[in-house]
């Protein structure tokens, strides 16, 4: 079974996040890999330890935009590739999609493609739909769990999460896929792991290497800034006991009028 | 420039997503002055959810009802959402911020080739162009967004927008549309697992949250055949039986820490923060959340926020309109029980 993972590297979410002349800073915030995707890449280390397989990590990003791939092939991905292109800059969410899934169509032969619930980032969430609509497969976004899955007659069953519940669903293969947080917990990287990263070679991919041109991107950023600090009107409810407090409390939000 | 509106109102087996009908008020006031709002409906035996959104003011309504779409899945969904929305060639489409909402704005994107502004908080029109309003970073920035293609496919974040008043003396005829869904499909709906029950917390007005400190009682001593995990699990048990009273009272939801969850407390739908759910209700009611980062990331535009927390150096009180600095397990009942006299 080949599983293509795909992962992208974003700022601490511990990380202050600051504006200056229109462009975002996170200061000298770590960089990690986005935490959604820990559980894809747990996924597909796991189907792929049960049935045999290869995983293979794809990010697209900037040149030096390796923490994602670095921390999956630590976790203990084979195989990554990064697409990287200068063209690529200021891509929308359809044209990432575009190139995304010329990527996987470019390493070939996928039996699964498993995302990240939504990048940490931009919070949008819609690659996995997007990816699967272009490469005409079907997708199974949100799983929290992988009833079965049959390499030899290709198909799985998997649970999906929609707000009304769980949605059981049987699929086949080739198809794409969203792990979501309550799958596992995604496993640390083991020293080796990490030392092995370290040394990984795997490719980068341009625009040509794809066969494509830059896709065109239609939504675009007009501007960026911090929200205006709320005016709170702190007030710590005083009383001697408990209950006292609690009293107190209850007037106070009653006066709220928000129930 | 007037605007013609359709807007997909997401309903599960007949059940609507309350934020579909905010997107219909907003398809409204981006119709004002000669524009049309149509709603779209789509499901099996949803005649009652059509008629509802004449109520709420759509002055047209599309309905794909077949047997075929009794189960939610993207793929058929997704072509019948694409053929209206061809057909009927709005300027604007609108979806509430839903799983299902997501995934249709997402294949609308690429089958209309246009893009998708996503979970928006805000819109501002000028001069017939729209401006929509995101947060990104978990809150701490807000982006400003615009699509030069056509239709301008938008998703509204849930409770940023107000709920029209519905008009019960409204009614209407559905315009049913003649599917052409492609027989062989991929995926097939075995079955659900219901959640369990209790106000879903993105719909919430009032949310009642837990975190690690659900579980510090030491005056509790756990059965004696627990081991140390299951039994600060036994503890935090009590603890959310608590915050769950107080919910219940307020006609609530409960939500959690990542702690919380993390440790076994409660599953994982109920958290908080920014890796689980965004959330802004009017009342949020923090019981033993010391306030991370992550955590205020899905609660911090909450209207109203009270905490509850033994530490008064917590950083939840950064945040709060009130703070009791004491013990959940001796505030939280007294509270319950006053709020509920007061509420009659
Ligand atoms: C990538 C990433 C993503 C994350 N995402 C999220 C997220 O989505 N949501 C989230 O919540 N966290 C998230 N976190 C975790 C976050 O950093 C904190 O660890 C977590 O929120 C702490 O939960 P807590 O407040 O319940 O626990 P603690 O920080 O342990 O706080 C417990 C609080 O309870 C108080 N307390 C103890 N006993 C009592 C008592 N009897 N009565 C009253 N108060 C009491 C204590 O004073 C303390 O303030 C994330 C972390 C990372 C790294
Ligand atoms: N630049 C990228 N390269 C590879 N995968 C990505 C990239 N951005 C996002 N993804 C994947 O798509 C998922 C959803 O992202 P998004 O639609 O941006 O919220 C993430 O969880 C990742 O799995």
């Amino acid at each position: 079974m080949k599983i293509v993972v795909c992962v992208k590297q974003v700022p601490d979410t511990e990380a202050t996040m600051t504006v200056e002349d229109g462009k975002i800073s996170w200061g000298d915030a770590q960089l990690i890999i986005n935490p959604w995707d820990e559980y894809a890449v747990e996924a597909a280390l796991n189907l792929t330890a049960e049935h045999g397989g290869e995983v293979v990590v794809l990010s697209m990003g900037a040149e030096d935009e390796t923490e994602a791939i670095k921390h999956a092939l630590a976790m203990g991905a084979g195989d990554a590739v990064l697409v990287s292109d200068p063209a690529l800059a200021g891509s929308d969410n359809v044209a990432i999609a575009k190139t995304l899934a010329a990527g996987i169509q470019n390493i070939g032969e996928a039996d699964l493609v498993l995302f990240g619930q939504q990048s940490v980032d931009t919070d949008t969430g819609l690659l996995p739909i997007q990816v699967a609509r272009l490469l005409g497969w079907p997708a199974m976004l949100l799983v929290s769990h992988f009833d079965e899955v049959d390499p030899d007659a290709r198909t799985l069953s998997v649970k999906r999460t929609l707000e009304e519940g769980k949605q059981l669903v049987d699929g086949t293969f080739p198809a794409v896929l969203s792990v979501t947080k309550d799958y596992a917990e995604p496993r640390y990287p083991s020293f080796m792991g990490i030392r092995k990263a370290s040394r990984a070679q795997y490719p980068t991919w341009n625009l040509d290497d794809l066969g494509i041109d830059a896709p065109a991107s239609v939504v675009s950023w007009k501007g960026v800034r911090v929200p205006p600090q709320r005016e709170i009107i702190k007030e710590i409810i005083e009383g001697e006991t408990p209950e006292e407090k609690a009293k107190n409390l209850v007037e106070k939000i009653m006066k709220e009028k928000v129930l | 420039m007037t605007k013609n509106i359709l807007v997909y109102i997401d309903n599960f087996k007949g059940e609507v997503q309350q934020a579909s009908w905010e997107a219909l008020g907003v398809g409204q006031t981006l119709a004002e002055g000669g524009g049309k709002v149509s709603a779209l409906v789509l499901g099996h035996e949803v005649d009652d959810v059509a008629q509802a959104a004449f109520q709420y003011g759509a002055d047209e309504v599309f309905v794909a009802d077949d047997p075929a779409l009794a189960d939610y899945r993207p793929e058929p969904w997704g072509d019948v959402t694409a053929q209206v929305a061809r057909d009927a060639a709005p300027d604007v489409i609108l979806f509430p911020t839903t799983t299902r909402g997501r995934e249709l704005a997402g294949m609308a994107s690429v089958d209309l080739e246009t893009g998708v502004l996503v979970d928006v908080i805000d819109l501002g029109v000028e001069g017939g162009d729209i401006t929509a309003t995101r947060s990104i970073y978990a809150g701490k920035l807000l982006s400003e967004v615009t699509c030069s293609a056509s239709p301008q496919l938008i998703t509204l974040r849930g409770r940023a927008f107000p709920t029209p008043e519905p008009d019960p003396s409204l009614s209407g005829d559905p315009t049913h549309i003649s599917l052409e869904l492609s027989p062989d499909l991929a995926t097939t709906v075995t079955g659900y697992e219901e959640k369990g029950g209790g106000v879903s917390l993105k719909d919430a007005a009032v949310i009642v949250a837990g975190g690690r400190g659900t579980s510090n009682n030491p005056s509790l001593s756990p059965p004696a055949d627990l081991d140390e995990d299951e039994g600060e699990i036994w503890k935090a048990e009590q603890g959310f039986q608590l915050v769950n009273d107080l919910a219940d009272v307020l006609g609530g939801a409960v939500g959690a820490s990542r702690a919380a969850v993390d440790a076994n407390y409660i599953p994982y739908e109920h958290q908080v923060g920014q890796t689980g759910k965004v959330v802004s209700p009017d009342l949020y009611i923090a019981c033993g959340v010391s306030g991370a980062i992550q955590h205020l990331a899905g609660m911090r535009t909450s209207k109203v926020i009270v905490a509850i927390n033994k530490d008064e150096n917590a950083p939840i009180f950064k945040l709060a309109r009130f703070g009791v600095v004491g013990d959940l397990f001796e505030v939280l009942p007294p509270l319950t029980e006053g709020l509920k006299a007061a509420l009659g």
